[in-house]
């Protein structure tokens, strides 16, 4: 296995503020590769650079061998992107729309035909290739530009948010597609998300990523091991005094205070609970509520950032909102 | 051989979104009507001009008008693709900026020629007829007048951030290179005051209505510039706004 991608203290300023800090991260061949992070952490700017649509401030990466700042258009041609934002014509049919990315691409147009077909079988998109894009569904557009993504056999394919928007059936849907994508295509995938469950569920190896630098790189199941335990958040009145009486006890590894809540990382979860009641109640605290869970990659990104990535992510942009923020960009 | 094919589709793109807007083609087919018939009726019985009745005269005026209103308008095709996203699609792909501009361009001027062919056969259907001669030497002379144009609304758009503030610029532009070209009424003579004569000599779109004017009126029209002037100001113009154009559209951050 080669490294198709390898970036060299890839920076990116906007304004004085960093972006991109100095990265230096490489994806392997073959492997579902997942940037998690807040919004604004820096993934899609990373993305626009690795696509050669931002140029960086300083340092560069290798695309297929290509240098990002002088071999663009070589870059280009071994790439597929699917946008964040939808970046299809709305006007023209599916079908069209495949063609003239097709045209775009190089491709010979004696193979245009069959690769079209392959692509929109990929996607069950078959039946629909004919109608004017506007009366897809936003799923149906995004599974469109997947297949587009992949008409010129691209080496790796980029997916930024892939389903950023989209509800939680075609969300799935999307997520067997990418899965069967790694499985029948000779390819690599680069994706960002800010959803845990994508990253977790999708990606051989997920790098956290935070003001632009990457915090933590593993394999998913790697990195919720360096958690070493379940997690019990208990919420209580007197948050301060209860971390203190549960510190000391032998099963606590870590623990965390959120506002009036209490994270506590233990060993043997299931059996601690009652343990955390009966000492809370010793000491006169009275506890509202407790939930224990198995580590995810939500808790990883707590633990190496010291904070939840719900709060920044700011929640999601739906229809108009969308459009208004791309034109604000 | 890339490079021809990419610049062949976004022409097919533009033309095929084009055609498939009614609204467009009806707003083709009104407005100059309602300029030819009732303007210019209205005009023809009040002012006569150089020995011309006036809707003879307007006719030329008229065709010069669509394509600049056309060219210009056609601009905000960029804001929308960069709002709605499509331009990334186009920038990202592996062809180069001068194929990207020209695909747009020459599928832009493609819309504003056929929104001006349809003025011309307007015109020899209700005005005048033209010889086939005249019919077809008119319609190269028209792909140069809208180049220039389309490039420049393409700049323009570039620069522009919204659709709404393309719409009151494009205004603001149009309308004095509308006034100053002699579409409406001549703006050479003795009796013409000297301000406006300096004016519309720094307006392309001058020389474009003279030169189709030449054309369609053939020896009734008393040229001010000869042909082969009208036609290199013309050149001189769509040579700066290509340059300008594919510069202003590949702009990146």
């Amino acid at each position: 296995m080669g490294k198709v991608i390898e970036t060299i203290d890839l920076t990116r300023r906007f304004n004085g503020l960093v972006a991109v800090d100095k990265l230096n991260v490489s994806v392997e061949q073959g492997e579902i590769f997942g940037l998690l992070g807040p919004n604004g952490a820096g993934k899609t700017t990373t993305i626009s650079m690795l696509c050669t649509i931002l140029k960086p401030t300083s340092g560069t990466a290798k695309v297929n061998g290509f240098d990002i700042v002088r071999q663009a258009t070589q870059v280009r041609k071994s790439i597929g992107i699917v946008f964040q934002d939808p970046s299809v014509d709305d006007r023209l049919t599916g079908r069209e729309n495949l063609h003239m990315h097709a045209n775009l691409y190089g491709v010979p147009p004696s193979e245009q035909k069959t690769r079209i077909k392959k692509v929109l079988e990929l996607v069950e998109l078959e039946e629909r290739a004919d109608s004017i894009l506007r009366t897809y569904s936003s799923g149906m557009r995004r599974r469109l530009e997947i297949a587009r993504g992949l008409i010129h056999y691209p080496k790796i394919l980029f997916l930024d948010e892939p389903t950023i928007g989209l509800d939680p059936q075609t969300r799935d849907h999307i997520w067997v597609y990418i899965k069967e994508l790694k499985q029948t295509q000779d390819i690599t995938i680069v994706l960002t998300t800010h959803y845990m469950e994508e990253a977790d569920r999708l990606s051989d190896r997920v790098a956290i990523i935070d003001y632009g630098k990457i915090v933590a790189l593993d394999t998913p199941i790697r990195l919720k091991k360096t958690l070493e335990g379940d997690i019990i958040t208990v919420r209580a009145k007197n948050t301060e005094k209860l971390v203190s009486v549960l510190a000391g006890q032998a099963n606590v590894l870590k623990t965390h205070v959120l506002k009036d809540t209490v994270e506590l990382t233990v060993r043997e979860g299931e059996e601690f609970v009652p343990r955390v009641v009966e000492i809370a109640a010793q000491n006169d605290i009275s506890v509202e509520a407790i939930v224990l869970h198995q580590p995810s990659l939500e808790d990883v990104f707590l633990h190496y950032t010291g904070r939840a990535i719900r709060p920044e992510a700011g929640g999601e942009l739906h229809g108009d909102m969308a459009v208004r923020r791309r034109a604000v960009r | 051989m890339t490079e021809i094919r990419g610049l062949y589709t976004l022409w097919l793109r533009e033309v095929k979104r084009y055609l498939r807007d009614r609204v467009r083609i009806i707003s083709a087919l009104v407005t100059p009507l309602l300029w030819l018939l009732i303007f210019g009726t209205g005009i023809r019985f009040s002012v006569s001009i150089s020995g011309l009745n006036y809707q003879q005269y307007l006719f030329p005026g008229i065709i010069g008008q669509t394509l600049l209103f056309t060219s210009m308008f056609i601009g905000i095709s960029v804001i929308w693709d960069r709002e709605f996203g499509f331009m990334k699609e186009i920038l990202v792909a592996p062809i180069s900026p001068i194929s990207i501009f020209f695909g747009k361009m020459l599928g832009d001027s493609t819309d504003a020629l056929i929104q001006g062919i349809i003025v011309l056969i307007f015109g020899t259907v209700l005005i005048m007829p033209l010889s086939p001669l005249a019919f077809l030497a008119v319609i190269p002379l028209m792909i140069l007048i809208t180049f220039g144009f389309v490039g420049l609304g393409l700049t323009i758009a570039s620069f522009i951030q919204n659709l709404e503030s393309y719409g009151v610029v494009v205004s603001f532009v149009n309308l004095p290179l509308f006034f100053l070209s002699g579409a409406l009424f001549p703006v050479t003579g003795e009796h013409i005051p000297e301000w406006l004569q300096i004016a519309s000599s720094f307006n392309p779109l001058t020389y474009g209505v003279d030169a189709l004017r030449i054309i369609v009126l053939g020896s009734a029209w008393q040229s001010s510039h000869p042909f082969y002037y009208d036609l290199f100001v013309v050149l001189l113009f769509d040579l700066t706004m290509i340059v300008t154009g594919t510069l202003a559209l590949n702009k990146r951050k």
